[in-house]
């Protein structure tokens, strides 16, 4: 049985970068989310594993000891909210172009600008259509618990290190600063550096007589050589497209409506079917683990059997684009959600049901 | 008199190409003073045995590609971000050894933040800071080491610091810091200036081994092509008006 605590999500993201091993975290304060940086430092791990905790001097800063520390082949990560992750989408496009393998976690706060600390999911277009410039994308992972926030830490690894590309954890304010119990893994050695030069041969531990230098870069000169860099990123994501689609389903057999929600919407949105269930409506849930790559080919399959989509999203609409593009306009998709901070209550979300796909 | 073959044999050899050096032509202007700071850092390294223990973190800038020219393992950093990746690299592999190699756009203007503190907080690394005053590779724009009066393409009728202010000492500002162990201008255009230099980047990266803190190494250098000047010109322009904004000389040595 693994072990059992009561934690805040942003304590859980911490305890289970420490337990699975992680070589260094690299942050900023901001609100949501500092408790991350915080449980760390009070933890200690560069006494036990000695992983490397360091409060950097802007997030800019921070998501380029990320690159430092992923093109050493090392295991690093950041985590921030909203305004924080905006600064950082230089380094993310950089850390794409180098084809680095490394873990952020966003605990999105309401928006645009300074916006407001409560909790939002208005960052999913930042995240999943790009952010920074340049064609690449970042595998982003969609927790909707606190159990969740501890588990997708070490997952979103393995997966950063299985394509070499950035990997988000897309959270927000509600899963940050909620406690549920979780259950945490046991204790994993760091990487050593054996380890690291035998699997990783890319990373940039010291040159060796027995082969080339190593050379982390996204520079390409010649437009010629880009465009085929271009095309190997493209493959790549086919690649995670075709194999790393995750995607949960609640009360979709017989459901004649859909909602898609992610994150804490779908938590609400679990009572939403309860309530709507009770009045007689069939409705289902399709939750999205994984916002990129999206579950489209699931969501087209519904689109058969189901007369109509809700996208709920605490944003003004930005995931229920990714729907409609996913089911081709055959059935009917709204969007409903609170944002700027406040949050759909499940009544809301029924409400919002029935009005704008049930009719009347 | 010697046959050839008599004094060509390795024990009569007193100088070659180290081979931390790659065979890669360099993408630099002709009399500029990169390709010589790039030859010391190599014999440095050499001499020391550190090839397979170093790392090197190139910029935005000319020296964009310095990883084509040393053969050692390199990051290539986002503009003005090296020494955040130095810092992650060098404190998750303290056994190594780890430089940033910048130059004064880099360092002194959209890096400023990522350099001061750095050294605050005293980073066991060596930053090489090549001082040109120009934006060299886009074209010769204004640095923001700009000499006051001094013409660039973005500032065509000389830098006027009433508009822009004064050029900015960031090695005298960086000296300040009590993280930084080391701090020294120097100079690569002429023989003597070279050996003062190589001597300057052995005590940084020697620092670096004992743990001492953040060394950096400033080299005032020429731009021939940005400043529109013929190499020995540049060098005449360099010492009558560089030197006296930058004064050679260790600033810092602890």
């Amino acid at each position: 049985m693994r072990e059992l605590k009561l934690m805040k999500g942003n304590e859980a993201i911490a305890e289970a970068a420490i337990r699975a091993g992680v070589d260094g975290y690299f942050g900023y304060p901001i609100t949501p989310q500092s408790e991350v940086m915080e449980t760390l430092m009070a933890e200690k791990p560069w006494e036990t594993t000695g992983m490397v905790v360091l409060q950097a001097e802007s997030e800019t800063a921070s998501i380029n000891m990320v690159y430092g520390g992923a093109g050493c082949g090392k295991r690093v990560m950041t985590s921030s909210s909203s305004p924080g992750v905006s600064l950082m989408q230089e380094g993310l496009t950089y850390l794409a172009g180098a084809e680095l393998p490394c873990v952020v976690v966003n605990v999105v706060r309401g928006g645009p600008g300074l916006g407001t600390i409560q909790p939002a999911q208005s960052d999913y277009f930042q995240t999943v259509k790009g952010g920074g410039h340049g064609d690449y994308k970042l595998i982003t992972l969609a927790p909707a618990s606190v159990q969740e926030m501890a588990d997708f830490v070490e997952l979103s690894f393995d997966l950063a290190f299985k394509y070499r590309n950035p990997v988000m954890i897309l959270s927000d304010g509600v899963i940050g600063q909620m406690m549920e119990k979780v259950e945490l893994n046991e204790q994993k050695p760091r990487w050593t550096e054996d380890y690291i030069n035998e699997n990783y041969p890319w990373a940039t531990t010291g040159k060796k007589a027995n082969r080339a230098k190593n050379i982390i870069t996204s520079v390409q000169l010649e437009a010629s050589v880009q465009e085929e860099f271009n095309h190997k990123l493209q493959a790549k994501y086919r690649s995670v497209e075709e194999n790393e689609v995750r995607f949960e389903e609640v009360m979709c057999d017989d459901a004649e409506y859909l909602i898609v929600a992610y994150g804490s919407s779908a938590r609400i949105c679990q009572k939403s079917i309860e309530i709507a269930r009770a009045k007689g409506i069939k409705v289902g849930m399709l939750r999205p683990i994984t916002l990129y790559p999206f579950p489209t080919e699931q969501l087209m399959k519904r689109a058969k059997q189901v007369k109509g989509m809700l996208s709920v999203e605490m944003s003004a609409g930005q995931m229920v684009e990714d729907v409609k593009l996913a089911v081709e306009c055959s059935v009917p998709v709204e969007h409903f959600g609170r944002f700027g901070g406040s949050v759909h209550s499940p009544g809301e979300v029924v409400e919002a049901l029935e009005q704008k796909l049930i009719g009347g | 008199m010697s046959d050839i073959n008599t004094i060509i044999k390795p024990e009569n050899l007193i100088y070659k190409r180290t081979d931390v050096l790659s065979d890669n032509d360099l993408s630099y202007c002709p009399g500029c003073g990169h390709g010589t700071v790039h030859k010391l850092i190599a014999e440095v390294i050499e001499e020391m045995g550190i090839q397979d223990t170093t790392i090197g973190i190139a910029p935005v800038g000319c020296s964009v590609l310095a990883y084509n020219y040393l053969e050692i393992d390199w990051q290539q950093a986002a503009h003005g971000r090296a020494p955040a990746l130095a810092t992650a690299v060098k404190r998750l592999m303290p056994e190594k050894n780890v430089f940033s190699y910048q130059g004064d756009g880099d360092l002194a203007a959209i890096g400023t933040a990522e350099t001061i503190h750095a050294c605050n907080r005293g980073e066991n690394i060596v930053m090489i800071f090549i001082n040109n005053g120009i934006y060299g590779m886009t074209g010769g724009q204004m640095a923001p080491t700009t000499l006051p009066g001094m013409a660039a393409s973005t500032c065509p009728h000389g830098r006027d610091v009433s508009h822009d202010g004064e050029p900015i000492k960031i090695s005298e500002i960086l000296a300040q810091l009590p993280g930084t162990c080391y701090v020294t201008r120097q100079s690569v255009h002429t023989a003597a200036n070279v050996r003062k230099s190589k001597k300057a980047l052995r005590k940084a990266f020697e620092n670096q081994q004992a743990n001492k803190g953040t060394s950096l190494v400033e080299i005032v250098s020429n731009c021939n092509s940005g400043w529109k000047m013929t190499p020995i010109k540049s060098n005449e322009w360099m010492e009558e008006n560089m030197f006296p904004y930058y004064p050679l000389g260790d600033i810092k040595n602890q």
